[in-house]
């Protein structure tokens, strides 16, 4: 434990997280991690964190050391999607018994090790410490290294048990086990001058691949995406790559950091979510690939890639700006997304009447503030009932949130669509910022709002 | 009759098994302004939560201790007492349950002494019933869970009371779905009888829309309608797993109880009817002598198609003895039976073998199979074995109505019987020119006959 309560002081005192670098010394030395208050405390654990950063690599398997409760309640609950091999969607766990917790459960490991080597023969074996095991003193690290040498395959001990802290610390603790056992420890078989790294995005409902045709059509190639639909051979080379994109809240900033540290691969913190900030981020990954060698002309290809597509994107939305003119948006979702897709709502014409702020930096804050003006409502916490009584007094058109509000709006008659990671939809790109206004559209005009809304004919007071 | 095998693997892959304290949680979840809690990382809550916001599409109210590593090894006290308070200042609960893990079990808390010195600290607690269920996530699974939390609520709850003749009490299994105790509260309330229903996932989960939104649950039984369970004529436990709370029941307050170990299939409820008519001394209502005619001509119209299936189920035990046995009844042979822990339904199952198992154990017994019934996390292996599938038990995650899919009653076994006898219609087998071919002679005998054509 020892170790692991190193990692987290480093992984808190990271020095490329904005949060960070507006604290003093003493503050950082404190640690991020709020304060969880007991009986009024919502959201994943360390554990969590781990798993949705590191499970979308999608041919190794993932093995949860611990009681049932840590994957039996909870495996395939993600969209993360594989364009081939479905064994990350397997779920492994040692399911450990009272008496492996009485004498210790790292044999129990070691066999479960061998059992998945001999039946699904993965490239990998990720090993993913939890409360109970880490409580009991299980060295997962030690039994990890043991069976690599005895099987003659990599097997990652990934330390990160939930009471380590919160799912955001989980994130980071996940991208560590790549740098300290994965990347850097195999060669592509070829490079080329456009590589890329992306930090950070898990192609939830297939996303990525709204992104990847433009990067291919540019001659860039993702080396390693880290996570979505990756494959341990191309984390294993993510070292090679010439420049890297982080994308999601920051969730890999430590990842990305210390790439550029160990690495020498310079890297940008972009977005995929909305049409200016696509085309910003091709913008900014063809300009550092050119200085990292990369044909001069890959910037002009890109723009003309960029003003095609934008041009094609805005065609599309067209349609849709008379509709949702002047619809109001409440938007509550985590940290950046939040302002990515806000120039695109506000450019079909909508309003945005609130958003969370929960997540966000206050440099987000700014920018968001830039964006929406002042009239725009930010909520740091909004309890479902004040939740419920804004939707209730019909203050928004819709509501866009994670799947934790999704009956608040919906008991409250309210169209509502999921913007984070359970979604069925894809959003990313200038194809996903098409299908997200195509959604909210279809969400609002839906005939049932008329419908529901209505009072049964014996209630007396008509409509409600 | 079964033998029952216990899996030998290290690894368990694709579980079946849920743990011990969101089985808890779920019965907790049955009862009227009431806040479950669970004693342990906020991870175990989250998961908890997500699992049964994906089943249900409801809102869940499931609050956590937020244990860290220093916590936990102080000590969970402050923590306990935190929440509880600050649960209370929220939301003002009739009842909270707490559910420990296994990280607070490892660590060896000793919540009921919390109790007591939390309840003297803190006099504004005296009317919020306060409910302790052991609940490691190490041992047992859902099903102990939620047995073992209906025990606690009544051994906490409950009170003798003078016997009123017509109110019964009903303990459902955590097998039943909201339609299900929607379907047995109507059957009782047929006769005459005032059942009161605990926990009752109809009044909290059914999906209704309410007035307000309150943070803790909005329905369900009544804090005050379990204290009088004591004053009913009779208890009536559905599932094996209900027997040891029926039991507290009787202890506590002398309510006799009857168990009905299942509730599908006809002679399961002409048992339930029956034993209904005779406590009530109202004959069965021409309503259900419809249903159970209806019943039987489903079998009748039915049994063609289900006849020799080889039928794979994984499921928790009640289940499994519900499903299980009820298919057996129709003429399928129960193939493979794979479940998530100890039972004494295991042994008398219609099988050669019930294996407490996983989904790979199952996945394995399958092939072959014309039928795999288990919860939604079967979706992967009835893919890649190409054969039909329903999906029973908890969670439902990728299917609408999860809560409102009956399957007790004669009115639900008639429903299933179309709803798989359907399914094995799909799947009849098309036959072609060279379905029938002729069996190979032995080498010997064809030459022979080719010698005497010459």
């Amino acid at each position: 434990m020892g170790a692991l309560k190193e990692k987290i002081i480093r992984v808190m005192e990271e020095p490329a997280c904005p949060t960070n670098q507006g604290k003093s010394d003493k503050e950082r030395k404190k640690g991020c991690g709020k304060q969880l208050t007991p009986g009024a405390a919502a959201g994943g654990c360390a554990f969590d964190g781990a798993k949705i950063a590191l499970q979308p690599i999608v041919d190794v398997a993932h093995l949860v050391h611990g009681p049932i409760a840590c994957e039996g309640n909870a495996w395939d609950n993600r969209h993360a999607a594989s364009s081939g091999p479905k064994l990350y969607r397997t779920g492994f766990t040692t399911d450990i018994g009272e008496l492996d917790v009485i004498y210790g459960a790292e044999k129990r490991l070691f066999k479960a090790i061998r059992e998945i080597i001999e039946k699904y023969d993965p490239p990998a074996v990720f090993v993913y410490q939890t409360c109970v095991t880490a409580l009991i003193g299980d060295d997962i690290e030690v039994v990890c290294k043991r069976a690599a040498e005895k099987f003659g395959k990599p097997v990652i001990p990934v330390n990160a048990p939930g009471f380590a802290g919160s799912k955001n610390l989980g994130n980071k603790l996940g991208g560590e086990a790549l740098l300290d056992y994965v990347i850097g420890t195999e060669e592509p078989e070829f490079t080329t001058p456009c590589d890329i790294n992306i930090y950070g995005e898990y192609n939830l409902a297939g996303e990525l691949w709204q992104v990847t045709p433009l990067l291919e059509h540019l001659g860039i190639r993702i080396l390693a995406n880290i996570s979505g639909d990756a494959r341990y051979h191309d984390v294993a080379c993510a070292h090679r790559a010439r420049i890297g994109m982080m994308v999601c809240s920051r969730a890999l900033v430590n990842l990305a950091r210390k790439m550029e540290e160990r690495y020498a691969i310079p890297w940008f913190e972009g977005s995929f979510y909305g049409i200016g900030d696509t085309s910003e981020s091709l913008r900014k990954i063809a300009q550092m690939l050119v200085e990292r060698g990369a044909p001069a002309d890959l910037p002009a290809r890109t723009g003309a890639l960029i003003a095609r597509e934008e041009a094609r994107a805005w065609a599309r939305l067209e349609p849709y700006k008379q509709r949702l003119q002047g619809k109001r948006v409440l938007l509550f979702t985590g940290g950046v997304k939040s302002w990515s897709v806000v120039s695109a709502l506000q450019e079909v014409g909508m309003v945005i009447t609130g958003t969370s702020t929960k997540k966000s930096t206050a440099e987000d804050k700014t920018r968001i503030k830039e964006i929406m003006g002042d009239d725009a409502h930010m909520f740091d916490e909004l309890p479902p009932r004040e939740m419920y009584r804004i939707l209730k007094d019909a203050q928004a058109d819709i509501m866009l949130s994670g799947g934790r509000s999704q009956f608040v709006a919906l008991k409250a008659k309210t169209p509502w669509l999921d913007i984070n990671q359970e979604r069925h939809h894809a959003y990313a790109g200038y194809e996903g910022m098409v299908e997200l206004v195509k959604q909210i559209d279809k969400a609002i005009y839906n005939p049932i709002w008329e419908q529901v809304r209505r009072s049964a004919p014996w209630e007396l007071n008509g409509e409600e | 009759m079964a033998t029952v095998t216990t899996s030998k693997k290290a690894c368990a892959v694709n579980p079946l098994k849920m743990s011990q304290p969101i089985g808890a949680a779920l019965a907790f979840l049955g009862l009227d302004k009431c806040m479950p809690l669970l004693h342990g990382s906020q991870g175990c809550t989250a998961f908890g939560l997500v699992l049964f916001v994906r089943h249900f599409r409801e809102t869940i109210p499931l609050q956590t201790t937020a244990m860290n590593e220093v916590t936990t090894i102080l000590g969970g006290m402050d923590n306990i007492e935190q929440a509880i308070v600050n649960i209370y200042n929220r939301a003002q609960p009739d009842i909270i349950g707490i559910c420990s893990t296994g990280l607070t079990e490892t660590k060896g808390d000793d919540v009921d002494g919390f109790l007591k010195l939390i309840r003297r600290k803190h006099p504004e607690l005296a009317d919020t019933a306060l409910v302790y269920v052991p609940t490691p996530d190490y041992l047992g699974a859902f099903q102990d869970g939620w047995a073992k939390a209906v025990t606690a609520m009544v051994e906490t709850v409950c009170e003798p009371a003078p016997k009123t003749c017509w109110q019964v009490n009903i303990l459902p299994g955590c097998h039943l779905s909201v339609a299900d105790i929607e379907e047995l509260r109507e059957i009782v309330e047929s006769f005459g009888l005032l059942p009161i229903v605990a926990p009752d996932l109809s009044g909290s989960l059914d999906g209704h829309i309410p007035e307000t939104f309150l943070p803790t649950t909005l329905g369900g039984t009544k804090v005050s309608q379990i204290k009088q369970m004591g004053g009913s004529a009779m208890t009536l436990a559905i599932g094996e797993q209900m027997r040891p709370a029926a039991e507290a029941l009787e202890a506590k307050t002398g309510v006799p109880y009857r168990l009905f170990d299942r509730l599908t299939g006809l002679a399961a409820n002409d048992a339930l009817l029956d034993f209904l008519s005779e406590l009530s001394g109202t004959p069965v209502p021409t309503k259900y002598r419809r249903q159970r005619s209806q019943l039987v001509d489903a079998m009748l119209d039915g049994h063609f198609f289900f006849g020799g299936k080889k039928v794979a189920v994984g499921a928790e035990p009640d289940l499994l003895w519900q499903i299980g046995s009820w298919l057996a009844e129709m003429g399928c042979e129960i193939e493979a039976a794979v479940t998530t822990t100890h039972s004494p339904l295991l042994e008398k199952m219609p099988a050669a073998e019930v294996l407490i198992g996983d989904l790979e154990d199952l996945e394995n017994r399958a092939a072959g199979c014309d039928l795999l019934v288990t919860h939604s996390h079967g979706r992967q292996a009835a893919a890649r074995l190409d054969i039909p599938f329903v999906r029973m038990g908890l969670p439902l995650f990728d299917r609408l109505g999860a809560a409102h899919k009956l399957s007790i009653g004669y009115r639900g076994t008639r429903d299933l019987v179309f709803e798989i006898g359907n399914l094995f219609i799909d799947h009849l087998p098309e036959h072609h020119p060279d379905s029938w071919p002729l069996t190979r002679e032995p080498a010997g005998e064809r030459h022979a006959q080719a010698d005497t054509c010459h």
